[in-house]
Formats: structure tokens, C-alpha cells, sequence
């Protein structure tokens, strides 16, 4: 996985609560198996007017010229400013890869599913989640200026604005660590395959059934 | 000290460790898998080197891609070559790294996951039961924890058994009293929703209880459980009782002799005990829920039958009524129409929430002896199984739907998203017995409405939607 420690992003607005992983990824794109590749699909019946299948090639795509994605000023933008409920839906990891792969690596929204949540974390994505005071201000802010940036530091779980207001935002330390250091969750655990596998034992002793 | 909830007996069950911060390291017993959220799973197994841990506990079947006609067609229906591609992935997945058991696309028992663990006894109380797919929810109907994962936790699962979590906060919803006739499990759920929302339960692992629970048929307790993440909530739960052991018992992979007894007796004790505290308690009267129907394009823009669609207007929060806006516009609906005005194009009884048997005979009942509107372009029935199918076969609910002028087809998750040929067009609008009411969910472009089967029935038949209870005996 992707360490991930502090970032000065470019921050892009997407106004709207409740946006499910059918909108951030649409199915057509789950056919593939692989785990890279779906940026341009991101968010794909929103960003073109045509209708997307796998493997086209989006640079000859129509956009929909008013979705902010497309728009000149969040080109090349590294932080998603997002709404109420942000990945609420199926549990596809693609939603998480898509964003990661689009170029994001931080989200901020007042609350989010938790299957999204989680998945964000296994891709070096990092999800913050923010007072809905707090986001309100971030998208005035963000209307109003022109290329506005927000600095995102892991380290002190810090996020600040350009006139220098910040916040702190939490994140649990075991994530905290596998974010910073990048990683790999299954290796940490096989550290721990004597008590999984004593565990297994007791187990299948009292419900010798789960085994059968 | 207060007793502990069904959800902690469950976890403190699991626990193989914990540290300081509360992050736990749990046992699965169960894993269920299909096609579209594991091959970049074990691709990343196979790029580290490692093997499966515990391959006994995988239950494994094609569903979201597989066609629902055409079988008999040299190439199976299975046209689309990267669906095709993603079918056989998992067919050599299997093969390479092993199963319990493994229903490949056309076996007799292939069919949606969360349909064909249940019934095969692979799903069983007290287990931990996860999948790569958000409607895991289903399997705690039968008290187990189960709840859906991302790929990079499918991997994380194969290669250890165990998963790396948080307790979750613990949601008691109670249904008290009883449902008047014509109110489903479907409505229940749906009227949970509409009064928590599609974020009330974020964080929490939600226990249904009270005597309409209680009274619901295991299938029913799935239909509910099933929809717990349209609710936010990963995880729902229903204590095991007598209907969950006499449901289970002889089926393939349930316990049996000595084994069977001693299960039960440890079922038994998969109760929240009477003094245990939960962080929240929601309280909904039976009496008070009426058959639903969603007017927008989130579960929680849900309303009683009779209602009318809102009105944006009238909404004081800005974000809101700008969902609603958004989602009329979405939906080609004008404010204030009654629903039982909106006319559909096409009807589909199907998906892991409600195409189990008692949800197609419940269907077939109102269906039959009458006729599909002509108006209604197409009635899709997809049973959850092959053991489904063969069963309404077996009673002839086949013939009532055929009958009617309805579709009969093969088992899959078909048109609940539409990943394989089974899809609605742009603007066509569709009375759906599936779970989620999102943009282009069912088909780009397309307006879905989820209701319980009688009442996707009785549109059908009407060509609009109809208050289930004041139509005619079913059958009459
Ligand atoms: S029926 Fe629908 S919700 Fe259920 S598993 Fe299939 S696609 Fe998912």
C-alpha cells in the first residue's frame, strides 16, 4: 500500500449528500479484473454525456461541461470536499480504487459508510471526517477562491486551510501507522498466526460444527 | 454490570486479540465469494506467495454477471466476454485454491450468494459470516455476524481468517405489536429506513427485536436483515429462536446427530440478555406501517402507498431539498402526484432481498388468474436459486407467472443492477422488489421504485402502483 503522510492538494467540491458507490463507480466498470485503471471512469455518468462502457477511450468522450470534475479550475485536484454519507452502498472496492486512481488522496466529508471508509484506508486514501460546520466553511471558502488548497499533515492529524485556520480530525493509531508506514495489513496479522491458529483450535473444540 | 448484547456475544466469541486502541483481530468462519470482488483478491495472493488459509470455510457462486436466459445456448448465454472473463476467473480461482463448496454458472444450486448460503445450512447461527458484497447483512437473520467487506479484505481474509475491526456501537430496533395485512418484511424494512435513514445506522450493528420480529418467517428476518446496510448499519441481527432451528435442521451443511443438539443448545444462548445496554433505542409501532413505495433515488425517499411525492418547497434545510429536487428531476416525477398515479414500464421480482420461495409465492398469489397491463412493457421474474426455481416449479408458480403474461427465468441478481443483459433502459420506470434505488442502478437512465413482491405484483397487473389492501383477494 501507498504511505501516505501530509499533502498540499488542490481541493475539488462535489455538492451533494448521500453519493453511493453506483455513482462513483457505475457496475459496467466491476467486470474488470484488475485493480487499476478506473480513474477515467470516476464518477462516470456525472462526467460524460454518453453512456460508459469498459475500455473506451474517455479522452474522445462528451463531458457534461457543468460537473465540477470537469472543470478547468479542480484539474489536477488531490482532495475530494464531499457530503453527508459519502460512499453509502455496495461494498466494491472499486469506488476507493477509482477515486485513488483518479488522483485523490484525501476525502473530507461530514460522515461516510463504513465499507467505503474502510476501503479508502486499504488504498492509501485518506478519509477525514469533519464537523458539518467545518465542511460547510471549506466549501464557501472553496466557491470563493480560485485554486484553493488545503494542507493535510497525518502526522499531527492536522488539516489547514490557506489563511492558516486549521483543524484535527481523528484516526485510530493502528491506521494511523499502517497509513504512515504503508503497510502491508496481511503481513502484520501472519505476525499473529500462532494465536490465530490457537485460537482455531479452541474453537473448533467447542463448535466442532463450523468445521465440518 | 449489565449484560452483554447478541452482537457482543458474538464478537467476544471471534476474538483472537486486541489491542490497546480497541482494534481487534476476529475470526471468520464463513466466507462467502463470487465473481465481480475477488480476483484481484487472490491475484494479491498469489503475487505474495501465499495460500488460502482455511479453504473449507469458502462458499462460492457466479451471480451479478451470469445471464438469465439462453442456457441452453452453445455458449450459455454468457456473451459479454469480460463477464465471461470474470466467470471463468473465478471458476480457476476456485480450482486453484479450493472450497467447501463451489456452484459454478448453470450447476443446479448456482443462484445469488446470499440466497444459496442460507438455504444449503452454510450459513448458521453463531458464525461470523462475512463476503465481498454489502448485503452479508442477509445471514443475520439467522443470528450470525455477517456483515460485507472490500476486496482488499476478502484477500485480507483468505490469507489469515480473520479480519482487523472495531466493536461497533449497538442499535436495538424495536417493531412493536403487529402488522396489519399486507405489510411485509419488504415494508418494515423500508419504513426503518425512511424513519432513520440511509445513514442512521452508520457504526452501529443493529439487533431487530419486538413481536413483529418475532412473528416474521426466517425468510422474512432475511428480507429485513438484508437491507440493514440501505440503513447504514453493516451488520443486523435477529436472535435465533425455534423457526431458525426447525428452518436449519437437515439441511446440507447444518449439524447433525450428537452435533445437532449441542449446536442448539449453544444457539440457545445467542440472546441479548434482559439487563444489556445498547447505544441507541428506536421504538416503531407495527400497527403504523403501511406498504411502501420509493418515490427518489435513495431508500430512505420512501412513503406510505397512499402518500404523494414531496415537495421541494416545502423542505427547510438547503441540502435536502436539494436532494429532493434532484431526485424528482431524476425520476421524472412533478411534486405532489400521488403515487398511486405513477405508471410503470417494468416489473422485477427478483434479488438476494425478496426471491426467496415465500416471496414468489406471495407474488404468484396476486398474480394469479389475472394479466400483466399491456402497458408494462416487461415482468421479469428471477428466482434467488436453482433450489428456488425448482421449488416454485415444483408448485407451479412457473405457470401463474407465464400465465399472467410475466417472464420466468434462470436464478442471478439479474436486473437488480444490471450488470448482465437484464437492464432498464434510459427513463423507463420500474416497480423492483431489489434493494437500492440509486441513478442508474438498474440500467443507465433508469427510475426505480422499490416495493415488496405483492405490491410489484399488483403493479403489474394495474400498470401503476396499487394499495395492496384494497385490491381483491389475491386469487379471487
Ligand atoms: S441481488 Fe443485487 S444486492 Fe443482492 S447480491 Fe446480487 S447485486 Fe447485490
Amino acid at each position: 500500500m501507498k504511505a501516505f503522510k501530509s499533502l498540499d492538494g488542490l481541493v475539488c467540491p462535489l455538492d451533494r449528500a448521500n453519493v453511493d458507490t453506483d455513482a462513483i463507480i457505475p457496475k459496467q466498470f466491476l467486470k474488470s479484473i484488475k485493480r487499476s485503471g478506473f480513474g477515467p471512469y470516476l464518477f462516470d455518468e456525472w462526467r460524460y454525456a454518453d453512456v460508459g462502457e469498459p475500455d473506451m477511450d474517455c479522452s474522445k468522450r462528451p463531458l457534461k461541461k457543468d460537473f465540477v470534475l470537469n472543470q478547468l479550475r479542480y484539474k489536477g485536484a488531490q482532495i475530494l470536499l464531499a457530503r453527508d454519507n459519502f460512499g453509502c452502498g455496495s461494498s466494491r472496492e472499486h469506488a476507493a480504487w477509482a477515486i485513488e486512481d483518479y488522483g485523490f488522496r484525501v476525502v473530507i466529508a461530514p460522515s461516510f459508510a463504513d465499507i467505503f471508509f474502510n476501503n479508502c484506508y486499504k488504498n492509501g486514501v485518506l478519509p477525514i471526517v469533519a464537523s458539518g460546520e467545518i465542511v460547510d466553511q471549506l466549501f464557501r471558502e472553496c466557491a470563493a477562491q480560485k485554486g484553493y488548497r488545503l494542507r493535510v499533515d497525518l502526522e499531527t492529524q492536522t488539516v489547514r486551510n490557506p489563511a492558516g485556520e486549521w483543524f484535527q480530525f481523528d484516526i485510530t493509531p493502528h491506521r494511523k501507522h499502517c497509513l504512515l508506514e504503508g503497510l502491508d495489513e496481511i503481513g502484520l496479522t501472519l505476525k499473529h498466526a500462532d494465536e490465530i491458529r490457537a485460537f482455531e483450535e479452541r474453537h473448533k473444540a467447542a463448535q466442532p460444527w463450523l468445521f465440518a | 454490570m449489565s449484560g452483554k448484547t447478541l452482537y457482543d456475544k458474538l464478537w467476544e466469541s471471534h476474538l483472537v486479540r486486541e489491542e490497546e486502541d480497541g482494534t481487534c483481530l476476529l475470526y471468520i468462519d464463513r466466507h462467502l465469494m463470487h465473481e465481480v470482488t475477488s480476483p484481484q483478491a487472490f491475484e494479491g495472493l498469489r503475487l505474495a506467495a501465499r495460500r488460502a488459509w482455511r479453504p473449507d470455510s469458502v462458499v462460492a457462486t457466479p451471480d451479478h454477471n451470469t445471464p438469465t436466459d439462453h442456457w441452453d445456448d452453445p455458449d450459455g448465454g454468457l456473451r459479454d466476454p469480460i463477464s465471461r472473463q470474470q466467470v471463468e476467473t473465478l471458476d480457476a480461482n476456485i480450482r486453484e485454491f479450493g472450497a467447501l463448496v463451489y456452484f459454478p454458472f448453470k450447476h443446479q444450486n448456482q443462484g445469488i450468494l446470499h440466497v444459496v448460503g442460507p438455504e444449503t445450512g452454510a450459513t448458521l447461527p453463531g458464525m461470523t459470516v462475512v463476503c465481498g458484497d454489502s448485503h452479508t447483512s442477509t445471514h443475520g437473520a439467522f443470528g450470525a455476524l455477517a456483515f460485507g467487506i472490500g476486496t482488499s479484505e476478502v484477500e485480507h481474509v483468505l490469507a489469515t481468517q480473520t479480519l482487523v475491526g472495531k466493536r461497533s456501537r449497538r442499535m436495538l430496533i424495536r417493531v412493536n405489536g403487529k402488522v396489519g395485512p399486507g405489510v411485509t418484511a419488504k415494508d418494515i424494512a423500508l419504513a426503518i429506513i425512511g424513519r432513520i435513514g440511509t445513514a442512521g445506522g452508520t457504526g452501529y450493528a443493529v439487533e431487530f427485536g419486538g413481536e413483529a420480529i418475532r412473528a416474521l418467517s426466517m425468510e422474512g428476518r432475511m428480507t429485513l436483515c438484508n437491507m440493514t446496510i440501505e440503513g447504514g448499519a453493516r451488520a443486523g441481527l435477529v436472535a435465533p429462536d425455534e423457526k431458525t432451528f426447525a428452518y436449519l435442521k437437515g439441511r446440507r451443511f447444518a449439524p447433525q446427530g450428537a452435533n445437532w443438539d449441542k449446536a442448539v443448545a449453544w444457539w440457545k444462548t445467542l440472546k441479548s440478555d434482559a439487563d444489556a445496554r445498547f447505544d441507541k433505542v428506536v421504538d416503531i409501532d407495527a400497527a403504523g406501517i403501511e406498504p411502501q413505495v420509493t418515490w427518489g433515488t435513495s431508500p430512505e425517499q420512501v412513503l406510505p402507498v397512499g402518500s404523494r411525492v414531496p415537495d421541494p418547497a416545502r423542505e427547510a434545510d438547503p441540502v435536502k431539498r436539494n436532494s429532493i429536487e434532484r431526485a424528482l428531476a431524476y425520476m421524472g416525477l412533478a411534486a405532489g402526484t400521488r403515487i398511486e398515479d405513477i405508471r410503470i414500464d417494468k416489473v422485477f421480482i427478483g434479488s438476494c432481498t425478496n426471491a426467496r420461495i415465500e416471496d414468489l409465492r406471495a407474488a404468484a398469489r396476486f398474480v394469479k388468474g389475472r394479466r400483466k397491463a399491456d402497458s408494462v412493457k416487461l415482468a421479469l421474474v428471477v428466482p434467488g436459486s436453482g433450489q428456488v426455481k425448482r421449488q416454485a416449479e415444483a408448485e407451479g408458480l412457473d405457470r401463474i407467472f407465464l400465465d399472467a403474461g410475466f417472464e420466468w427465468r434462470e436464478p442471478g441478481c439479474s436486473m437488480c443492477l444490471a450488470m448482465n443483459a437484464d437492464r432498464l433502459e434510459p427513463g423507463e420506470r420500474c416497480a423492483s422488489t431489489s434493494n437500492r434505488n440509486f441513478e442508474g442502478r438498474q440500467g443507465a437512465g433508469g427510475r426505480t421504485h422499490l416495493v415488496s413482491p405483492e405490491m410489484a405484483a399488483a403493479a403489474a397487473i394495474a400498470g401503476h402502483f396499487v394499495d395492496i389492501r384494497k385490491q381483491g383477494k389475491p386469487g379471487a
